[in-house]
């Protein structure tokens, strides 16, 4: 059964569309000047970047053939034909993952323990004092704003090249991401049971161990698995400014130009990226049910 | 008053044992985790050459680094560091808005409402997946040799690795779509066109538009790293400082860097209110 749709009076549609012609109008106007004040925003950009639309044109085949010599061996073949010759230096690179991963985990560890002694002093709902709290908020934002390569880059003068400088840079890194996550999470903490521990006549410390603790601890050890995950990502360049693992490898091969060396270290490492993204992955999925898992 | 009644613990237990005696291997587990996590803490420690004496020494010198840097001094360098500062911006603005253009139509290869065929969308998936693995300095190091040294190396280093996680946000995005809008418009005779244009875009771009205005926010902290390997912006600055020693200006150049990034956040979390409300984004 076909129904007819009711139309309105002209005069009454008249004033209706009317309104809806000049909000549409209102939200063009605004969409078209925020598209031009961003466009004007890219050219200025764009001159401010050197940006060459002439040289990326010239070079772009390079791109494509960089990835094409990269797939090649010396002898001309292809990599993938050979790859005992390929991964020739498998068992070197290895140990400097197994050297990057370390790097991670002992610096996500210190940064955790760190963060973890912090960020009660952070938390608005349980900060002995105002003051304590600004000054460790814009400890932790400073640790977390400056890139951990510059910290690289500092310590690396400070404590010598190598892995110790990386180590501490992810620490301090670290502190201050997790630093900021743990202290969200005490601030969405139930107060009930701080209350009733305080009402026994609990010193602060015992509040937190006792009442905050039990409720975060899950969360704590959620995030810091994830920032592991990050970590080691991070710990895979910090080679490039000589403060250990897989990097430094990684940037000879690049400047020195052994093609072949830079696809094998590449896949070695996204390999192991993979892996550990899904193994704590799946370790947090095992360990706090599948809410967490992110 | 009335005393509360003595628990007889003894009968509590025989009647209630789960609760009173936790299987071995419960009670065992944690304190095992934390063995197992403190003896590779302690390999570490080890492999990788850490000594008291060294961190003594270093701590030393990191404390004689740190007078060294105060106060923050320029120098003559200013103009010159505001110009590096800006190139860093426009790195940051230029490589994400690019990614975002180039992994607009890649992502609905990757999303399923939109290619349901398991065929194409694993591979593009798996495609995105391994860029993403590759950190933004690599892709700096490789886009150097290409257009060789400068900020457009940079910029396109930025634009492949936001590529890889563009291309998985905004399937996810799409993915999420409300599918009702999209039938509404299929019913009233509109094309598949029809259907993106006016069903999914509505909904999707204001999620994508917060996205990508979040990546320039975090995009322009990459910028200032990925000049330490040449790939111009302030980075390049900072590298070179550090590697001279003019300790008092790296730490202008870091002073620089931490309000251009304070300021960066606070519009971008404006902007981003107000193109989609008071939701969280990311």
């Amino acid at each position: 059964m076909a129904t007819a749709i009711s139309i309105l009076p002209a005069q009454q549609l008249a004033t209706l569309t009317d309104a809806y012609r000049k909000a549409v109008a209102r939200k063009r106007l605004k969409a078209t000047v925020a598209t031009a004040v961003f466009c004007a925003a890219l050219f200025i950009a764009a001159l401010g970047a050197e940006v060459n639309l002439h040289t990326f044109f010239t070079y772009f085949g390079n791109f494509l053939s960089y990835f094409d010599r990269i797939l090649t061996l010396d002898s001309g073949a292809r990599v993938w034909t050979n790859p005992v010759e390929w991964f020739w230096g498998l068992k070197k690179w290895l140990r400097m993952l197994g050297e990057t991963l370390l790097i991670s985990y002992v610096g996500t560890l210190t940064g955790a323990v760190f963060a973890f002694a912090l960020n009660f002093f952070a938390a608005q709902n349980t900060s002995p004092g105002p003051w304590v709290r600004f000054i460790v908020r814009r400890l932790l934002e400073f640790a977390r704003t400056v890139p951990g390569i510059v910290f690289a880059l500092i310590f690396v003068i400070a404590f010598g090249l190598g892995p110790m400088a990386g180590v501490l840079a992810i620490a301090i890194h670290t502190t201050g991401a997790l630093g900021k996550l743990f202290a969200e999470i005490v601030e969405n903490a139930d107060m009930k049971p701080v209350e009733g521990i305080r009402s026994t006549g609990a010193s602060w410390l015992s509040c937190m161990r006792f009442a905050i603790l039990p409720q975060v601890s899950a969360g704590y050890a959620s995030y810091a698995l994830l920032r592991f995950e990050i970590n080691v990502r991070e710990a895979s360049v910090m080679g490039f400014v000589g403060a250990g693992g897989i990097g430094q490898e990684l940037v000879v091969a690049i400047r020195k130009f052994y093609y072949s060396d830079v696809s094998a270290i590449l896949i070695t490492i996204i390999v192991t990226v993979f892996i550990i993204d899904i193994s704590t992955g799946w370790l947090r999925g095992r360990l706090f049910g599948k809410e967490s898992r992110r | 008053m009335s005393q509360m009644p003595k628990p007889d613990t003894a009968e509590l237990r025989s009647k209630y044992p789960g609760v009173f005696e936790r299987p071995a291997s419960a009670r065992l587990a944690m304190p095992a985790m934390i063995a197992v996590a403190l003896a590779i803490f302690v390999y570490g420690l080890v492999d990788l050459d850490f000594s008291p004496t060294k961190l003594i020494t270093g701590m030393s010198q990191l404390g004689w680094i740190t007078m060294m840097m105060i106060p923050p001094n320029p120098g003559s360098s200013f103009p010159l560091y505001m110009q590096a500062l800006g190139e860093t911006l426009s790195i940051a603005l230029l490589g994400t808005t690019l990614a975002a253009l180039f992994a607009l139509p890649v992502s609905l290869l990757a999303a399923r409402n939109i290619i349901p065929s398991n065929l194409i969308r694993f591979p593009v998936r798996r495609f995105l997946d391994s860029i993403r693995g590759v950190d933004t300095l690599i892709w700096a190091l490789v886009w150097i040799n290409v257009v060789g040294l400068g900020p457009f190396a940079g910029v396109l280093a930025i634009m492949v690795s936001d590529f890889g996680a563009f291309g998985k946000l905004f399937s996810e995005a799409i993915e999420a779509a409300d599918r009702k809008q999209v039938e509404g418009i299929r019913a009233s005779g509109g094309n598949a066109l029809h259907e993106i244009r006016f069903g999914l875009l509505p909904q999707v771009l204001p999620v994508i538009a917060g996205q990508v205005l979040y990546f320039i926010e975090s995009n322009t902290r990459s910028a200032t790293i990925i000049g330490i390997v040449g790939a111009g912006g302030i980075g390049l600055q900072l590298a070179e400082q550090i590697r001279v020693l003019e300790w008092q200006k790296v730490s202008f150049l870091i002073l620089m860097i931490l309000i251009a990034v304070a300021a960066i956040d606070f519009i971008s979390s404006k902007l981003r209110f107000a193109i989609i409300g008071q939701r969280a984004v990311v």
